[in-house]
């Protein structure tokens, strides 16, 4: 017995030290971690960002030299606080408060003292350093805007976020990304990739060589530059017509599927979210829930699409066979779909398809419409061919085009109908506002803009895409492959000739440009929202739609102003004057480009808020209705009685 | 057997654990201090560490053929003036010694120094085996208990002053004085010092007396009516409250502050990984970074880094933790553990009673060093200065263990002989 008790002591310390050391080595996996926190520095060397050019090679984005100064307060000694705030620009609080946070990081590590000074900032405090004891300058590379315009396009750098470093393992804490725009979409090929170097410290903190000669280091890739295929002309130009306003412009090369314009207004400068001001204006933007200038409205505005829906309704009964050009309808000045139910018109006499297209006569569509629908035994038939009609132009889906945000819009089936009239028989008379683009039908501008392509196409589109070549590389199959409609090529023709009148004899009269053949459609759609609980009609939705010249389009387009009044009065006149600055590149018609250029709908928007909202970075001039000589023209806004969904 | 070598009859298992034990005590000094100086050098520059450390090794041959050319029977007759010698070194320290980190445990010849506490070791050991060896010394009496325990507590009170980690090693012979007879009531009394100890740490003395309380009364009604002894229990009672205060009052006044912080961080009650946390969680860090096989030999980053302090002496288990994994942990452990069982496995075929206890002490010294050392370096003792034996840097600590394995062995291989 006791002989035991020591060998027993000596087997049972033994187990007890490699259960211990089992446990550090196996079991618990932080050590290895810790330990190369601890041991390896990994240094990166962050190559250049691509740079951004538009589809004409004129540079819009490059980068920047951007000078942090860094402090390591082990090494600040007496300086002159008061000279170095004043230099700065920073008060003494905010001075004893970095040294502090720097400290608290560690004494002897650099950090950040104060991020993204400019180049007159920079050189200022240069020429003092000398002055600062623990200070000095890191240079980084930023963002430099060539042009005010384009912020939606472009997107934005930014710090990457703790979700983005946990589901990416390329960030790390510091680094930066591209968020939205062609920033996040091509961030890949814009960044490269960054060199990473290991270096072995000791405790002190000091390098004492490279990791194990270098064997896990990688060189940096440089970012690749990117051509657009915006046309930056034409992008400026529209940002400028849409000041004071809201809504949004798409305009397509219907032959390719590229973007040559994609305007969101209210827009701002996209310099605004760079440098020391970055975060603080980010924030007064980000916050604008009014205006909401951060949510591009050419790809997440979902509209009911109004009467420029008609081309397809139109289409859509040729090829069902329905109807022939010569198919004619009487219409008194509306529509009498169902008992007390009245659809009105401006128009009266017989329509037939061209005169149906040019003064866009909502009786004739609606009959068309019906009898598309009737042309199947049971409704829902008539709605699922009707759908799958729609589906081919893109409608109800993303489309896949190389931008990060977007909307699917909503194409209605027999689903969304028996979901809506449980219990109850509805028919092509239930469901007849969609003849006319104020049921349940809803796009975005993008959506409008390539129907637009595919029908200046005669019955094909690429899907729309903002990116015109990746130096060294071709752009994604995708945006080479052919989207052929369900409508034959020659539907197109008749339709078309309606547009084409649509300026000659019908709702754009005058607002033609001299020498362009333009094919377009005017619209106008209601629009309701909710104000303190009550549902309010709100004034209406000015859409325009167009393709130029009638043959060989050139560009496909769609322009949306919120609370415009009707097609004509603001979105047919900035569509004509981008659809003039693209094809001849200069405007003759200086009366028309001012009212535009100067006209507000502000006072419009600002009617429905209990306080009128000063924007102070969004882009503004005058605030003032132009005083307009333009008369309300033929058309007038539908009034169905039906509620809208959506 | 006048013209047999030295090396006769000499344990050839033991000697070759020692010889792999103070090589690859070498080698890892030479990796963990490669780290601090500029470039590859060779293991065997002198003006570094591993240098030294190579030349100790080199002293120690001639040193071991010294012991065991000498008469086994010489050790046993001049104990009692190796133990006198022992104390007048430890006692030296208080005029002469040399203060190195705070601490007065060397003597200074230039630049070498010499630490008397590892040789003290070994002549306690050689006095405690020859006073337990004798036939009249039968420790069922309580005069000859305190005879033994003074033996092993004279030293004790000598280093505690300067050195308290190392003298909590000589507590461990009380070991051999229950292989050799004392009644196990010591045993379970330190035992329960222990338990209670800690436990003065965690909690507050009343719930501690509390809990005495109960468990006393538990067993006081669980006992027959004619084994309860309420006198008894009452001064069971008593003196566990004294102690716990007591505890409580050593740790607060007499200890140091850097003793308190040793102990709060092995309770969890303190981490300060920057200050006095510092040693233990960067030790923890680079042996749990080992993983399954370790980085492999000079390829340890936090033993190049630096970042564990005393990494070469009594950390050194951290670069074989980092360097060769749970498995070169597991192989080293597994070389103490052979090397004691086979000495206690050889002292219990010693033909004399006196070379039988020697081996025990050898083995309880050599046991106390390797699982203190190891213990503290994983985080599950206090820490303490005591180096591991062979491995850590030191000419003192190799020859003072050298000397007390080799005496041995020079009496295991006189087993056969008469004296």
């Amino acid at each position: 017995m006791r002989k035991a008790l020591f060998p027993t002591i000596i087997i049972i310390g033994a187990l007890l030290l490699i259960a211990r050391i089992f446990y550090l080595q196996i079991i618990d996996d932080s050590f290895k971690l810790k330990s190369d926190n601890n041991a390896i520095k990994i240094k990166y060397d962050y190559p250049e960002r691509g740079y951004i050019y538009d589809r004409n090679g004129k540079l819009l984005v490059a980068n920047q030299p951007s000078y942090d100064i860094m402090v390591i307060p082990r090494d600040v000694k007496k300086i002159d606080t008061t000279e170095f705030c004043d230099l700065l620009q920073i008060t003494k609080e905010d001075f004893i408060k970095k040294i502090e946070k720097a400290k608290v990081y560690s004494p002897r590590l650099p950090s950040v003292f104060l991020a993204q000074l400019n180049k007159l900032e920079y050189a200022a405090f240069q020429e003092k350093q000398r002055k600062f004891d623990g200070f000095y300058i890191q240079k980084r590379s930023l963002r430099d805007y060539q042009v005010n315009y384009g912020a939606n396009v472009f997107g934005f750098i930014t710090q990457v976020n703790e979700g983005i470093i946990n589901k990416n393992k390329y960030y790390k804490s510091g680094d930066l990304i591209g968020k939205q725009g062609v920033e996040q979409s091509y961030e890949e090929v814009l960044r490269g990739v960054k060199g990473v170097k290991h270096i072995q410290k000791d405790k002190y903190n000091r390098d004492i060589g490279s990791y194990k000669d270098g064997r896990y280091d990688t060189i940096a890739v440089q970012g690749k530059d990117i051509h657009l295929s915006i046309d930056g002309e034409l992008q400026k130009y529209g940002e400028e017509l849409m000041i004071n306003k809201r809504g949004g412009i798409v305009a397509i090369e219907p032959k390719t599927g590229e973007i040559l314009a994609l305007v969101s207004a209210p827009s701002f400068d996209p310099a605004l979210l760079v440098g020391r001001k970055r975060s603080k204006n980010f924030t007064a933007l980000y916050n604008d829930s009014i205006a909401k200038p951060l949510y591009d409205r050419s790809l997440l505005a979902e509209y009911p699409p109004g009467s420029p829906f008609k081309i397809l309704t139109g289409l859509i009964a040729l090829q069902e066979g329905v109807i022939d050009t010569e198919t004619g309808f009487v219409c008194h000045h509306g529509f009498s779909y169902a008992r007390g139910r009245f659809m009105k018109c401006h128009d009266s006499g017989v329509s037939k398809l061209h005169n149906g297209y040019y003064n866009s006569c909502n009786t004739y569509f609606a009959s068309v419409y019906m009898k598309t629908i009737n042309k199947y035994l049971k409704p829902s038939d008539g709605v699922d061919v009707w759908s799958k009609h729609l589906k081919s132009f893109g409608l109800g889906e993303f489309m896949g085009y190389d931008l990060p945000t977007g909307r699917k819009g909503k194409v209605p089936t027999s689903k969304t109908y028996k979901k809506m009239y449980p219990g109850w028989g509805w028919d092509s008379k239930t469901i007849v506002s969609n003849s006319i683009g104020q049921g349940e039908v809803l796009m975005t501008p993008i959506q409008l803009a390539n129907m637009m392509a595919a029908v200046a196409n005669k019955g094909y589109y690429y899907t729309p895409h903002i990116i015109k070549s990746i130096k060294g590389d071709v752009i994604d199959k995708k945006f080479r492959t052919k989207h052929v409609t369900t409508i034959d090529r020659k539907h197109f023709e008749p339709v078309i000739n309606g547009l084409y009148d649509v300026y000659n004899l019908g709702t754009a009269r005058g607002l033609g440009v001299e020498g362009i053949e333009i094919c377009g459609k005017t619209g106008t759609a209601e629009n309701f929202s909710k104000i303190n609980g009550k549902r309010v009609k709100l004034q209406d939705h000015s859409i325009f739609v167009a393709f130029a010249p009638r043959e060989n389009p050139k560009i496909a387009i769609a322009v949306f102003v919120e609370n415009g009044y009707w097609g004509a009065r603001w979105a047919g006149p900035i569509t004509s004057l981008m659809i003039e600055k693209y094809i001849k590149r200069k405007i003759t018609r200086k009366d028309l480009e001012k009212r535009m250029l100067e006209g507000s709908l502000i006072p419009e928007y600002n009617k429905y808020l209990a306080k009128p909202v000063v924007d102070t970075l969004l882009k503004t001039k005058v605030d003032i209705l132009p005083k307009s000589e333009m008369k309300k023209e033929d058309e007038e806004p539908i009034v169905t009685e039906q509620p809208i969904v959506g | 057997m006048k013209n047999q070598s030295v090396t006769n009859n000499i344990d050839w298992i033991t000697v070759t654990i020692y010889i792999i034990m103070v090589i690859l005590g070498w080698l890892n000094i030479y990796s963990s201090s490669l780290s601090s100086i500029e470039g590859e050098t060779s293991i065997f520059d002198v003006t570094q560490i591993y240098g030294k450390q190579f030349l100790f090794i080199l002293v120690s041959i001639p040193l071991i053929f010294t012991i065991l050319a000498i008469d086994a029977k010489f050790y046993e007759k001049f104990s009692s003036i190796f133990y006198v010698l022992g104390l007048l070194s430890l006692a030296g320290l208080f005029v002469f010694g040399k203060t190195v980190k705070g601490q007065t445990n060397w003597y200074g010849f230039g630049s070498f120094s010499i630490q008397p506490a590892e040789f003290a070791k070994t002549t306690t050991a050689l006095l405690l085996s020859k006073f337990l060896s004798d036939v009249q010394v039968n420790l069922k009496e309580s005069q000859k208990q305190i005879q033994a325990l003074g033996i092993i507590i004279l030293p004790i009170l000598l280093i505690a002053p300067n050195d308290p980690g190392s003298a909590l090693i000589y507590t461990f012979l009380v070991l051999v004085l229950y292989r050799e007879g004392l009644p196990s009531w010591y045993l379970w009394t330190g035992f329960v010092a222990i338990v209670l100890f800690i436990f003065a740490l965690l909690l507050e003395p009343y719930v501690i007396i509390l809990i005495a309380l109960a468990v006393i009364s538990f067993i006081y009604f669980k006992s027959r009516l004619i084994d309860r002894n309420w006198m008894m229990s009452g001064i069971l009672l008593i003196l566990i409250s004294g102690y716990v205060f007591s505890v409580d009052y050593v740790f607060d006044n007499v200890f140091k502050q850097h003793h308190r912080d040793r102990f709060n961080i092995l309770l969890g009650k303190e981490v300060d990984l920057k200050g006095v946390g510092y040693n233990t969680n960067q030790s923890e860090i680079a042996i749990g970074s080992g993983g399954w096989f370790g980085k492999g030999y000079l390829e340890g980053t936090q033993t190049k880094g630096g970042f564990v302090p005393e990494q070469h002496s009594d950390y050194i288990f951290t670069t074989v933790g980092e360097e060769w994994g749970f498995v070169g942990s597991i192989f080293i452990i597994l070389l103490f553990v052979g090397l004691i069982i086979r000495i206690i496995y050889l002292s219990e075929r010693q033909k004399t009673k006196f070379s039988r206890i020697y081996g025990y002490c050898v083995a309880s010294i050599l046991f106390i060093h390797f699982f203190v050392n190891i213990a503290m370096v994983i985080g599950i003792f206090p820490t303490i200065g005591v180096p591991l034996p062979f491995f850590s840097y030191g000419g003192s600590s190799l020859w003072g263990f050298t000397i007390l394995l080799f005496i041995f062995l020079k009496m295991d291989a006189n087993k056969v002989n008469e004296w």
